[in-house]
């Protein structure tokens, strides 16, 4: 049913929006050209910021430093009720989407799906988006310099996430 | 802070590799990551050039502005000094609605478009705030339909697959409404210490 719904959104829109500019007459085909032509502008803008970025964050990862940082915190978390199986999704889920997922899909093969390690990681995973991504992206795509306090709005909102799934799966769904 | 959380990244990483032996793995990474980071802007570019085309089609035609006369009341107590600019509000509701049904494609273009409506108030490339309660809002993501999470989950043979949308959707609710929260806390902190910036 879900599957269902979320294959048939993008079609839809699609459907509406073009049937309502015929609809009215409109010269979409234009249009459709017209709006492309600012995306080419805006992917190539991104460009250096995600580049940057992500030799930043690989390089930080490959050298195992990374790894090492979680360690760390594996006790700092664990004091607030945090499984140490999911400290390292924890801190990865902002810094990095793929890094993230495959995290996900490796604990979710471990401990099963329907485990309560199983859940939380899904939960985790889908209640938040990757911070410093999205900052990368919409920051550098209207080449903003100084977001101010935005990294840590997102990092607080992220923390606040891992503790609420914990709590909801465990009252919702154990 | 990106700044210093940029080179950070790096920094440690090489020292991190000197110590450790790991400088081959770094050094090969440097290449393939920004290889990686064309592929994927590549993909964005497909992603970017369809729904921006979509999208000029919506706003021209007048769809967008009716989408947004609905949630108007609520989005100009959000973002108080986009009060008298319905187009970034509209790509801000498209945004948002495109986000809540796990279209990330179609989201991530709407956004854009929003920070360059935003941007018109910005000076010397600064952040505005609006931008910043947006960002918050994206960050924490408010999702619906986890689609990505379901499909590994039936790849694992979970018996229920969907049990966790309740718990998705709760999650980014509560995560939403302090990422609003500590976005409004530290932007009147600023104020006092700045002595402010102009609404």
């Amino acid at each position: 049913m879900i599957q269902t719904i979320s294959l048939w959104i993008m079609p839809m829109l699609i459907l509406c929006i073009l049937s309502y500019a015929t609809f009215k007459r409109a010269p979409a085909y234009e249009w459709f050209v017209e709006g492309g032509k600012e995306g080419i502008d805006i992917a190539i803008s991104i460009l250096p910021y995600l580049l940057g970025m992500f030799v930043s964050i690989s390089i930080l990862r490959e050298s195992g430093a990374l790894d090492a940082f979680i360690q760390l915190f594996v006790p700092v978390l664990a004091f607030f009720g945090v499984p140490a199986e999911i400290v390292p999704l924890a801190i990865v889920r902002p810094i990095s989407g793929t890094a993230s997922l495959a995290m996900m899909t490796e604990l979710t093969k471990v401990y099963g799906p329907d485990s309560f390690i199983g859940r939380l990681v899904a939960t985790m995973q889908g209640s938040t988006d990757t911070t410093l991504y999205i900052l990368t992206v919409y920051f550098g795509a209207v080449q903003i310099k100084k977001m101010k306090y935005a990294m840590k709005v997102g990092l607080l909102a992220d923390f606040v996430s891992v503790i609420v799934s914990i709590i909801i799966v465990k009252l919702l769904l154990m | 802070m990106i700044h210093l959380i940029w080179a950070l990244m790096a920094i440690i990483g090489i020292v991190y590799a000197m110590i450790h032996g790991t400088m081959e793995e770094v050094n090969e990474v440097i290449l393939t990551s920004a290889a990686e980071s064309v592929t994927l802007t590549i993909q964005l570019l497909s992603i970017l050039v369809f729904w921006l085309g979509m999208m000029k089609i919506a706003q021209e035609v007048g769809l967008l502005q009716q989408i947004t006369k609905l949630l108007t009341p609520f989005l100009k107590r959000l973002f108080p000094d986009l009060r008298h600019n319905n187009v970034a509000l509209g790509y801000i509701v498209s945004n948002v609605i495109a986000n809540m049904f796990g279209l990330g494609n179609a989201a991530t273009p709407l956004g854009i478009k929003a920070m360059q409506e935003m941007k018109k108030d910005s000076k010397d490339g600064e952040a505005t705030r609006s931008m910043i309660t947006f960002l918050a809002i994206n960050t924490s993501s408010f999702t619906l339909i986890p689609t990505t999470v379901i499909a590994i989950r039936m790849q694992y043979g979970s018996v229920s697959p969907t049990d966790i949308v309740i718990t998705t959707i709760i999650s980014s609710f509560v995560s939403v409404i302090c990422a609003i929260l500590f976005d409004r806390y530290f932007y009147h902190r600023d104020i006092k210490r700045n002595g402010g910036w102009k609404e």
